[in-house]
């Protein structure tokens, strides 16, 4: 029972760094119906903007996080307008391959930078570790936990509350017709670019202390993890990244805790092709259909 | 006969003679063992661009996993070709191969090519990635360490023979009744449910193809190379092979021929620089998506670039009658 709260744990704190890529995927899809392949690479650039942050500049952990976000946020909208925005009229197929395209030229300039090696990240949080029953429970886990909770509240409240908020849900029902409404379609795209890779730069934070490496090619499982998480929840709705992202994450920790945490990648996409065959519109995603 | 037709012979005498060209420069030594790996390496791909584009540029099926089938092709042509150590079993590989990889392809394909577009995407991309993760943890694959010691049978001659026989049957695929159903799958997939194609079956068809060559494709990599490792079976493999399909149209097949060409003979002038190689890619396939989006050739064939001439002679030569 103890390990099983233990993997329980562990699965919680890996599965809130999921939910934090995950919104990012889901924002972007919800407005654009794109998949971002390049979003796991803004989580990479971010971790290593963060590690550039506490290494070189001697920042804290908050100041580091927030430099990330603030960094990837820009990254995000450029990325947006350099490569996103002259194909916002081609087909869904050409879009994706850019956003591959965009993914792997991101991966190799940062390695043509930066170098293929490993990194280790430097100690930011502090390494104690509670101990409730048999059950240890570490600081890093708790500030994860608690940064991923506090920034979702924080995107519900944009979201919700916010002018821009509702501009952003009116874009994802309806694009033209929100444009008419006077809306600024390019601007809400570009903000919801922008919030997406914020998330996705203090994700990359939070993995470099809690993994405590980092490389170039980092992001593409765990990118490729948060969109199942994402489709999981259902794509295009906010709480359903985080709950997939939550389920994905514990599912990946019980699967190597108690089978071989070698099948975990497989065990995620056969769990990915199965919701896709059972239930598409994942588990807060509305049903839609397909119109002549 | 029909098969005898002046075309058809046109065509096999331009093979013969592309055979022995090359095969006479190679036994003259005027294409060195270097130059050879980059020919092997530019057959292979024609291969699995071929195959690929059957798949998403005929059928408009995306599908990010062709890696994953050349692997089934590898493996189990290594496996059996390294018990059975003759050109006989080198062929029982690869047809073996390409066979395993065909019925995975069916059995993956009924219940993925329901899902559309993004989603297709994925979960070929995810089933690529199980069946890496498979061979890293079985033991006759001998993991992650690799499947060293396959015998060598692949040369130029079965090359040609592969790449050729690949190609055309493709193309004669793509030219039959099915392969017009598959079009019309990528043009309007409601239109053409309603004209009474059986668009499920068509689609489970061309990926089950494209899954066969993908496996003759690995059995031919993994004989030549001799060491074959489920990591080069990644993610990115896949991902080369579909910027050669983008790069040389999706839906024409001598555009796939011409971009395998020139993308391995780039890697070859690239080969100390593997970033900048990388880098060159993703930037291709960008700058192809924003400025060229139907690749060097569109959906058209060189063969029709030629057509519209003959066209014109005729006409011309009918009015001077």
């Amino acid at each position: 029972m103890s390990e099983f709260l233990q993997q329980m744990v562990n699965g919680i704190s890996l599965g809130s760094i999921y939910a934090l890529i995950a919104l990012g995927y889901t924002m972007v899809y919800g407005i654009i119906k794109l998949i971002n392949f390049a979003h796991g690479d803004v989580y990479m650039i971010g971790a290593y903007i963060g590690f550039a942050a506490t290494t070189y500049a001697q920042l804290g952990f908050f100041p580091a996080l927030i430099i990330s976000m603030a960094a990837c946020a820009v990254l995000g909208v450029f990325v947006e307008r350099i490569a996103y925005k002259p194909l916002r009229n081609s087909s869904r197929i050409a879009v994706l391959i850019t956003a591959i395209g965009v993914s792997l030229l991101m991966e190799y300039v940062m390695m043509f930078f930066v170098g293929a090696e490993v990194r280790s990240y430097p100690k930011l949080l502090s390494e104690r570790v509670f101990e409730i029953g048999n059950v240890y429970i570490k600081a890093q886990q708790l500030y994860i936990i608690a940064t991923a909770i506090i920034l979702m509240i924080v995107l519900q409240f944009i979201v919700h509350k916010t002018k821009t908020g509702k501009a952003m849900r009116a874009v994802s029902i309806d694009k033209d017709a929100a444009q008419l409404m006077g809306i600024k379609v390019d601007r809400t795209i570009s903000f919801t670019f922008a919030i997406g890779s914020a998330f996705a730069g203090a994700a990359g934070v939070l993995v470099g202390i809690y993994y405590n490496s980092i490389d170039p090619l980092m992001g593409i499982m765990p990118g490729l993890k948060a969109f199942v998480a994402a489709v999981f929840g259902g794509i295009g709705s906010i709480p359903g990244a985080m709950i997939g992202g939550l389920g994905i994450g514990i599912m990946e920790t019980l699967v190597s805790g108690y089978w071989n945490s070698m099948y975990r990648d497989a065990a995620v996409f056969a769990f990915l092709i199965i919701i896709l065959i059972l239930k598409p519109a994942g588990l807060l995603g509305k049903n839609t259909r397909e119109k002549v | 006969m029909r098969i005898l037709m002046k075309k058809n012979l046109l065509i096999l005498l331009c093979l013969i003679v592309t055979f022995v060209i090359v095969q006479v420069l190679i036994m003259n030594g005027i294409i060195t063992r270097f130059h050879e790996i980059t020919i092997a390496t530019i057959c292979i791909n024609i291969i699995l661009a071929v195959s690929l584009n059957l798949v998403t540029g005929f059928t408009g099926q995306f599908s990010l996993g062709h890696a994953g089938f050349m692997s089934i092709g590898a493996y189990v042509c290594a496996i059996i070709n390294s018990r059975m150590d003759s050109t006989l079993g080198f062929l029982i590989g690869i047809l073996a191969g390409a066979v395993a990889a065909a019925i995975v392809g069916v059995i993956i394909g009924i219940p993925t090519l329901r899902l559309k577009g993004d989603y297709l995407a994925i979960a070929t991309l995810g089933m690529a990635e199980i069946i890496r993760v498979i061979f890293l943890n079985l033991k006759i694959t001998n993991g992650a360490a690799g499947f060293s010691g396959i015998p060598r049978y692949t040369n130029w001659m079965w090359l040609f023979i592969f790449t050729a026989g690949s190609i055309i049957l493709i193309n004669n695929f793509i030219r039959s009744s099915h392969g017009r159903a598959c079009i019309s799958i990528r043009e309007d997939e409601i239109a053409a449910e309603s004209m009474g194609i059986n668009t499920t079956k068509y689609k489970v068809m061309a990926f089950t193809i494209g899954a066969f060559f993908a496996g003759i494709a690995g059995a031919l990599f993994a004989s030549y190379f001799y060491f074959i490792k489920p990591d080069a079976f990644g993610f990115l493999k896949s991902i080369d092979i579909l910027v050669i399909v983008v790069l040389g149209g999706m839906g024409s097949i001598t555009g796939s021929v011409i971009a395998a060409t020139i993308l391995a003979v780039l890697t070859t002038f690239l080969q100390e620089f593997t970033a900048v190689r990388m880098i060159i890619y993703a930037a291709l396939l960008v700058l192809i998506m924003i400025f060229r989006p139907q690749g060097l050739m569109g959906t058209k064939e060189i063969t029709d670039i030629f057509k519209f001439g003959k066209r014109e002679e005729r006409l011309n030569g009918r009015r001077n009658r």
